[in-house]
């Protein structure tokens, strides 16, 4: 099967019921996609295809046949630039124990692709599906805020 | 433990085949609930293979038919919220497809999904049932009301496979769910009310969702009081790691109360 | 050229945040480790009994896969803490006391192959009559009394005595990233373990002795860590013992990673409790006597509890100054699985029914309660319940002042199935280990100027989002005056850094980071007479103002207390009982804010977790095992469902802090359950007793009225 990932296309013979987050990690190493709950639930398995933010641990890799795939790793430019949400996560405090960045920079950078002006109320509706324990996401949505301005 | 395969088909009519002449196939659309159920091994009988319905165009897309509305059964619900036509014509649809997950779970949901899986807390299937949906299948249309057969049964026939959901227009139907959260939350109670026709459709209150007969027939005679009684009498809550049996009866009653207040307006 | 302007008190970025934004960062399963075997543990399914037999189905080929029982065990059977009650697996025969009780650990080449044999493995059990209530419960864990002037009956002029019943439900501390660790025997016969961990020493000590290793043969070594929160603090001993046995028979690396529902099943919680209050006042509200009763329930075995009970005990007044006090606790056993460390370690349970006690004085009264505190609270000079005066840094009024000065007014409801109510409340929360902790561990960190003109700071002290390798950086940096870049952390290697202590009990920063600070300095006296290389070790030394006699429970129970005022703003849905935290303003004395945005984050985390276990976080239990075993049945509030938390520091410097500091990790937990219980009364008129306030509860007592 063939797809795009972060940009680059892709060429694998694999099972295409296994879930996309575990050919990820275990096929390509790309272990910046978290599993935190296996079920649809925290979101730190979240991927972009075509530019949805999804939860990878509930994909079949089958499915992104053709599509674009985005990881966390696909978020800074070629020669390791941060994006503004990565640099504003880190300015922000937004990443604490990180292990629920991933999946949170990814849904963020959707909500920061949309053409209207976010409030935080339509961040936090954004970031619902992300589960972090660390920050009470104060501080993660003052940093996607930020980066509207 | 066998390997289960995965099949792809191009077209509906090459999943129709598929599906009638694979052995221990299951259809895939979303993933939301087979692929955790596959992951946790809980799928009974174990699946062979998955049959990829996701991006069958035949499956997809809101369309705009004289005095209905038709969703394919493979649109994610991000998609029907986005859809101006559901917006205007099905606002209660809209309501409650934005309570289903988060954004990750929006973007592969569907209604054939829901529909499939039959759960009694799915978010959309008292919507269906207040506006008296149409559920169509490669061979027939099915009325919404005669859908649900039992605890996550369906009048599905073992090969017979979902193609949209078909909504008359003309219709006000309120919608609310309480869960535990605002978000990422299975419903303790989920409920959408019609005034005329009286529908009084309710999840997570029985093995089924279902409607609320003694409750509609007080509507239907304009005593709110009565329904709101009744309503007690028609659900059969139990308890669970959600909720209580009477916290699910006494919130069916105050929630039903509410939406015919806001229905009246 | 290096910046050497001031760091403390600038936000400067995390340490390792280039790391966690791009995903660069490894935690524990992140790591590739060629020849991995795949680790699970088989438990017992029933609450009490013992294992009648094991059988292996000769259908499967046990070849495949390797096999541990409590005989493989090369030491002793026993999870190393402060108790030698709790097996690292149950023996043939012996006792289960628990559901999700370790009793066998399996490895093998691919998860099929795992998951294939587990299918082939039955245990019959002879069961017998499990104690699940605490009311009931017989085996006392331990027990604490703290005594003040007379017993309430004895104390004279009493005018009014409030009594109450609290209870307070388990709570899952919920890390995002489940348990985990990666062992890896080496050929000289030491084991060297990877994981998910808070406390590198913790997991040394219980490796060494259930696998009979010397100092030098068991490395542990922690991996970037996806939250702790407690969690991790005693736990990840049981998996990493669990992982090197495994590894060790199977003569190769094997991997011990829990799923989701494994962690939520098996691992600990904090404390469920009763906490019962008898105040006794004049009209005026003049504290005259407190007499409490705490009872924890421990779980099967004994792991942190004494400890968790000691500091409930000790904080179970509030943040008050009562002449007569009598504080009687005490710890019992129930077949439910080990509660262990969680944040606050005993206080928030203690606090939660401490401040609503404040409430329902005054309410008794008809004062106001703001009013009450004030005329109640511990200032300078004042004697906690166990005899401690407080000499500094006491910040009870500076806290409530900044909290209400913050409050925006109470807007009112303005849909009539909706009422808004507002709750206070004030606390305060020991930093560091309780009484002569410090001076018996004697945490020691290591410091290093190299040839090349950098510096390294050896320390065990792990960073779990807390910022331990940013702020740590910056002391040094500072103490030294050389810029940020000029100082690096050494890895948590017990093979490379002195034992530290624990990442526990609000200790690194004001403890751990002083060692830092007093190192570093001390290191720069150095340079002016020597060259680079250097090193020097710094240990705690307790201070000889500093008296505790944990006998009597009498004198200094904590160096220095941190303070918090929390102001919870509530809606409460009166048709379906569902309440929502919509504004939480919450000012604390932090000593000195070392690194302002990240105290803020710490403090908002924590306070979230709260406004979780006060409202929404529940776990039902169903034979002695969780129903809540899954994140769609545990849940905890997602970005739609947390208020907008506003943080005020207010720094108020200790003398023996660095640059003034005080530990805040717990505090936060311990301020927004009762100001929320509060909130609630003050929307709909009804007093819960009892956390969570689930929408089940609120609609019973609204009916109730």
């Amino acid at each position: 099967m063939r797809f795009t990932l972060n940009g680059t296309a892709v060429a694998l013979d694999v099972v295409g019921t296994r879930r996309l987050l575990d050919v990820l990690r275990e096929d390509l190493y790309l272990t910046g996609t978290k599993e935190g709950c296996g079920e649809g639930e925290c979101g730190a398995c979240s991927v972009l295809i075509d530019g949805e933010v999804v939860d990878s641990c509930l994909v079949a890799v089958g499915q992104v046949e053709g599509r674009n795939v985005v990881t966390v790793e696909g978020l800074a430019s070629q020669d390791g630039k941060l994006s503004q949400l990565q640099q504003a996560f880190i300015e922000h405090g937004a990443a604490q124990c990180g292990i629920c960045t991933p999946g949170m920079l990814l849904a963020a950078h959707v909500l920061l692709q949309q053409a209207k002006r976010l409030s935080a109320a339509d961040v936090r509706e954004g970031l619902a599906g992300n589960l972090c324990r660390c920050t009470g996401y104060t501080k993660i949505i003052d940093a996607v805020l930020a980066c509207t301005k | 433990m066998h390997e289960v395969s995965y099949l792809r088909p191009r077209n509906l009519a090459e999943a129709l085949q598929l599906y009638r002449t694979t052995s221990g196939c299951r259809l895939l659309a979303g993933g939301t609930d087979l692929m955790v159920m596959l992951q946790a091994r809980t799928l009974r009988p174990e699946p062979r293979a998955l049959l990829d319905v996701w991006s069958l165009p035949e499956l997809k897309g809101v369309r705009r038919l004289n005095e209905a509305v038709e969703i394919g059964a493979a649109e994610s619900y991000t998609a029907i919220i986005r859809s101006p036509d559901v917006q205007r014509d099905l606002p209660a649809l809209v309501a409650a497809a934005r309570t289903i997950g988060a954004a990750q779970i929006q973007n592969r949901g569907t209604l054939g999904g829901n529909l499939a899986n039959a759960s009694p807390a799915g978010d959309t299937l008292p919507v269906l049932l207040a506006y008296d949906a149409v559920v169509v299948t490669d061979r027939r249309s099915i009325a919404i009301d005669k859908f649900f057969t039992g605890y996550r049964k369906t009048a599905l026939q073992a090969d017979e496979l979902i193609t949209a959901v078909r909504f008359s227009l003309g219709r006000q139907v309120e919608f609310r769910k309480v869960g535990t959260r605002a978000a990422q939350a299975i419903s303790k109670i989920v409920m959408a009310v019609s005034r005329r026709p009286a529908r009084i459709a309710i999840g997570s209150v029985a093995e089924v969702p279902l409607r609320a007969r003694g409750a509609e027939a007080a509507l239907e005679r304009n005593d709110v009081e009565g329904a709101i009684a009744a309503v007690a009498e028609d659900i059969r809550p139990i308890d669970d790691v959600r909720s209580t049996a009477a916290y699910r009866r006494a919130v069916t009653q105050n929630v039903l109360q509410d939406l015919l207040r806001v229905s009246a307006r | 050229m290096s910046d050497t302007t001031a760091t403390v008190g600038r936000s400067v970025p995390r340490r390792e945040g280039g790391d966690k934004v791009t995903g660069r960062a490894r935690y524990t399963d992140d790591l590739a480790i060629s020849g991995a075997w795949f680790g699970k543990t088989i438990r017992s399914t029933v609450p009490r009994g013992r294992i009648r037999s094991i059988t292996l189905d000769p259908a499967f080929d046990w070849r495949r896969v390797v096999l541990v029982t409590a005989d493989d065990i090369p030491g002793d059977n026993v999870v190393q803490l402060i108790r030698d009650d709790q097996p690292v697996l149950a023996p043939k025969g012996g006792e289960i006391r628990h559901k999700e009780e370790p009793i066998l650990l399996l490895a093998a080449a691919d998860r099929d192959t795992l998951e294939e044999a587990i299918s082939h493995i039955r245990i019959e059990y002879d069961t017998a009559e499990p104690v699940y209530l605490i009311d009931k419960a017989t085996e006392v864990f331990s027990t604490v009394e703290i005594r003040k002037g007379k017993v309430l009956e004895e104390v004279e002029d009493v005018e009014v005595v409030v009594e109450r019943t609290f209870r307070v439900g388990l709570q899952e501390q919920l890390y995002i990233e489940p348990q985990g660790a990666i062992a890896i025997p080496e050929r000289d016969g030491s084991i060297k373990v990877i994981g998910s961990l808070q406390c590198p020493y913790y997991v040394h000590r219980a490796l060494k002795r259930a696998l009979r290793l010397s100092d030098a043969e068991a490395v542990v070594i922690q991996a970037e860590t996806g939250g702790g929160f407690g969690g991790k603090e005693e736990y990840p001993s049981i998996v990493a013992v669990h992982a090197a046995l495994l590894a060790r028979k199977a003569g190769r690396p094997v991997r011990l990673i829990y799923d989701r529902h494994e962690d939520l099943a098996a691992t600990t919680k904090r404390h469920p409790g009763v906490i019962k209050h008898r105040t006794a006042v004049k009209k005026d509200g003049t504290l005259l006597a407190q007499d409490i009763e705490i009872v924890l329930d421990g779980g099967a075995y004994c792991t942190l509890t004494p400890v968790v009970l000691s500091r409930a005990a000790i904080h179970a007044a509030g943040a008050y100054s009562c002449p007569n006090v009598r504080i009687r606790a005490r710890a019992v056993a129930t077949n439910t699985p080990p509660n262990g460390a969680f944040r606050g370690f005993g206080a928030p349970q203690s606090l939660f029914a401490a401040e609503l006690m404040v409430e329902h004085v005054a309410e008794r009264l008809g004062m106001s309660s703001v009013d009450l505190r004030r005329q109640w609270m511990l200032r300078l000079g004042d004697t906690t319940a166990t005899g401690q005066v407080l000499t500094e840094s006491v910040g009870s009024e500076l806290v409530l002042d900044a909290a209400l000065n913050a409050a925006a007014p109470l807007r009112r409801a303005d849909v009539p199935t909706c009422r808004r109510g507002r709750g206070l409340s004030l606390v305060f929360h020991g930093s560091g280990f309780t009484g002569s902790g410090e001076k018996k561990l004697q945490g020691t960190i290591g410091f290093e100027a190299l040839a090349d003109g950098t510096f390294r700071i050896l320390t065990a002290s792990t960073e779990i989002g807390q910022g331990t390798k940013t702020i740590f950086c910056q002391l040094a940096a500072d103490a030294l005056g050389v810029g940020l870049d000029k100082v690096v952390l050494a890895p948590q290697d017990t093979s490379l850094v002195p034992d530290s202590g624990p990442t526990v009990a609000s200790r690194t920063a004001m403890i751990v980071g002083r060692l830092v600070q007093e190192a570093a300095t001390e290191v720069k006296e150095r340079l002016k007479r020597e060259k680079a290389p250097l090193r020097v070790e710094k240990s705690y030394i307790q201070p000889d103002s500093i008296h505790w006699d944990e006998n009597t429970y009498r004198g200094d129970a904590y160096p220095v207390y941190a303070w918090a005022c929390t102001i919870a703003d509530v809606e409460v849905d009166i048709t379906t009982g569902e309440v929502r935290v919509t504004d939480l303003v919450t000012a604390v004395d932090c000593g000195k804010a070392l690194h302002p945005v990240m105290a803020e984050g710490q403090i908002e985390g924590g306070c979230l977790q709260a406004v979780g276990w006060a409202t929404i976080e529940e776990i039902k239990m169903k034979d002695g095992g969780y129903q809540n075993d899954r994140l769609a049945t545990y849940l905890i509030p997602t970005a739609l469902d947390a208020p907008r938390i506003r943080t005020i520091l207010v720094e108020n410097p200790y003398s023996r802090g660095p640059f003034g500091a005080k530990g805040i990790g717990e505090l936060p937990m311990d301020g927004p359950a009762p100001a929320i219980i509060a909130a609630i009364h003050d929307a709909i008129g009804v007093w819960l007793d009892e956390i969570p306030a689930t929408p089940e509860k609120v609609l019973a007592a609204c009916a109730s009225r």
